[in-house]
């Protein structure tokens, strides 16, 4: 066993802006037009992808050796049907994380109703679950997902909890129709 | 006709070593686990739908139910997310006050976990003694908000409300007594050859497959990785406490052991730390819109009770946009994804619980190996299904 990071002196110095340009400008160069649109907020990297590039860019900033985003740290979904701007309804945002570099980037693909989302198990397999739990809540499918079915809802639930249009206090309809 | 090789076990929901309401489909060859497959979900309360339908304030209760081990830790990601979206810092001591409130969590939750592990191992009198400190945390619990287990204390802007007097006495006497109480727990269990057949090489995963699944936490630095979001992304000012990151190299439940008995230690310093620091001030930043007035200014100041009034029935706004924060809860990377529309209540709150993502790992430590190993592997991760479920 050992120890690092002794004392805050010999720390690391946090994430500074010169990394996060770093990231956006290795983006742009090997993308250009895929960046669809590209925020700075709270320190933080917003890009909005296009689903066809989304697997090649995230391969990228994985296997890229001055990125190395080896550790996705959430993928989740936004119902956007209450937002002004509502269409493509759907968001999914994924989280990602540098160990190495300690640099974060929030990657975010938009889709219709029922359009695919193509799932990222090949670049980091921790995505298995997090998109079996959009699927579940939101229903936005992942396509080339090995095991694409619901994880916290029971099986057989009808509809997406999550979704904006599915009510607070729904009737627990499911548990009536349990045979006695 | 054809003979079947194997069998399908079904461990849990209702089994008490799996930690809650976790299931686990076995599929077993003798007692060799070909194949685990774990199924979830049956603590799930919906409680990121909840928090979309209650105003900011209103939705620190729901968090507790999350990791409910760790309710603070919960409590605390949610409003510096919030804090983060608002542009807003707390003072120095409410800062100092989180720190202090958090570490003391981390020692509950790593208490819990130790005395429940060593119990589905087969040390039954670790639990007593683990019980014993716990007790005392949730007694500091009690004393700063009346509530020993979903205290709710911290608050977007500040605290609940500042430390009862006498206070810092008491976790003093804690702190003091509280070394020697590890090494009780060590003397029952770290050279013990019952609890070292246990665990030694049990469970192990290799670091680069730990992070290709997303461990975080003891998980992750019992295989070398020194990821602590307190170093890497301090926040309530962690970067000026000093402690270590405990870090190990082989990744077996042994190891997760010992880095966790490793972290108590360093979150006793920095309790330490913390109280030291601890010097009287504003506990709330100073803003009416955030912050109720004092209760015996609502009698004469009209504009106290027009701001008593709004924050209670209104609540407070938070400009539209998004964060993620993170901070390291005693299980690993606990994240915030929060989603403003502009309105008093949250568009989107996405908690990226590490006892989720770590559960998925399970398979690739528990597949190949016996059955009571699975056990011992379980109560390694620190699972905590009220966040897996949510």
């Amino acid at each position: 066993m050992g120890v690092t990071g002794e004392g805050p002196e010999d720390r690391e110095p946090r994430a500074e802006p010169a990394g996060e340009g770093l990231v956006l400008q290795r983006l742009r160069e090997q993308f250009g037009d895929a960046l669809r649109d590209v925020r700075v907020s709270h320190h933080e990297i917003t890009i909005l992808l296009g689903v066809q590039d989304l697997v090649r860019v995230c391969r990228y900033l994985k296997d890229d050796a001055d990125l190395a985003f080896d550790f996705l740290s959430s993928v989740t979904g936004v119902d956007r049907l209450r937002l002004p701007e509502n269409s493509p309804r759907f968001e999914v945002v994924y989280h990602l994380y540098s160990i190495q570099f300690k640099r974060r980037v929030r990657l975010k693909v938009r889709v219709h109703e029922g359009e695919a989302v193509p799932s990222v198990i090949g670049v980091w397999e921790s995505a298995n679950w997090h998109e079996r739990e959009i699927f579940d809540l939101f229903g936005v499918p992942f396509e080339g997902h090995p095991d694409l079915r619901r994880i916290l809802m029971p099986d057989d639930w009808e509809g997406h909890p999550l979704r904006k249009d599915y009510p607070v206090e729904a009737s627990p309809k499911w548990w009536e129709e349990e045979p006695a | 006709m054809t003979v079947a090789r194997t069998m399908t076990l079904n461990m849990g929901p209702q089994h008490p070593s799996t930690h809650g309401v976790l299931r686990l489909v076995l599929e077993l060859d003798g007692e060799v686990v070909v194949r685990c497959e774990p199924h979830i979900g049956y603590l799930h309360t919906g409680i990121e739908k909840g928090l979309e339908n209650k105003r900011y304030q209103q939705g620190i209760p729901l968090t507790d139910r999350l990791d409910y081990l760790a309710p603070l830790s919960n409590n605390l990601a949610y409003v510096l997310a919030i804090e983060k979206a608002l542009g807003i810092e707390p003072p120095e001591r409410a800062q100092t006050i989180r720190v202090l409130l958090t570490e003391l969590t981390r020692i509950k939750s790593h208490l819990v976990w130790l005395g429940t592990h060593a119990m589905d191992v087969g040390a039954m009198s670790v639990f007593l003694y683990c019980f014993r400190e716990r007790e005392q945390i949730l007694d500091m619990y009690e004393a700063v908000s009346g509530q020993r287990l979903m205290s709710s204390y911290f608050r977007v802007g500040g605290l609940l409300a500042d430390l009862p007097p006498g206070f810092e006495g008491k976790v003093q006497a804690f702190l003091t007594t509280f070394p020697a109480r590890v090494a009780e727990y060590e003397a029952l269990l770290t050279q013990n050859p019952l609890w070292r057949q246990r665990t030694v090489g049990i469970g192990t995963i290799r670091a680069a497959d730990a992070v290709a699944l997303g461990v975080s936490g003891p998980a992750l630095r019992a295989c070398g990785v020194a990821y602590d979001v307190r170093k890497t992304h301090p926040y309530c000012g962690y970067e000026r406490y000093q402690f270590e990151v405990p870090i190990g190299k082989v990744g077996d439940v042994y190891e997760r052991y010992i880095i966790r008995i490793a972290e108590m230690r360093q979150s006793h310093r920095i309790a330490i730390q913390a109280l030291q620091r601890l010097a009287p001030g504003p506990i709330n930043v100073a803003d009416p819109k955030l912050i109720p007035p004092p209760k015996q200014l609502l009698k004469t100041s009209m504009e106290a009770l027009i701001h008593h009034f709004k924050l209670y029935s209104e609540g407070f706004t938070v400009p539209a946009g998004e964060v993620y924060q993170t901070i390291e809860s005693p299980k690993g990377e606990l994240g915030v994804y929060l989603v403003s529309d502009g309105s008093n209540r949250p568009y989107r709150v996405h908690y990226r619980a590490p006892s989720f993502v770590n559960l998925q790992a399970l398979p690739r430590m528990v597949e190949g190996r016996l059955v009571a190993d699975v056990i011992a592997v379980i109560g390694s991760l620190d699972i905590v299904l009220g966040e897996i479920d949510r």
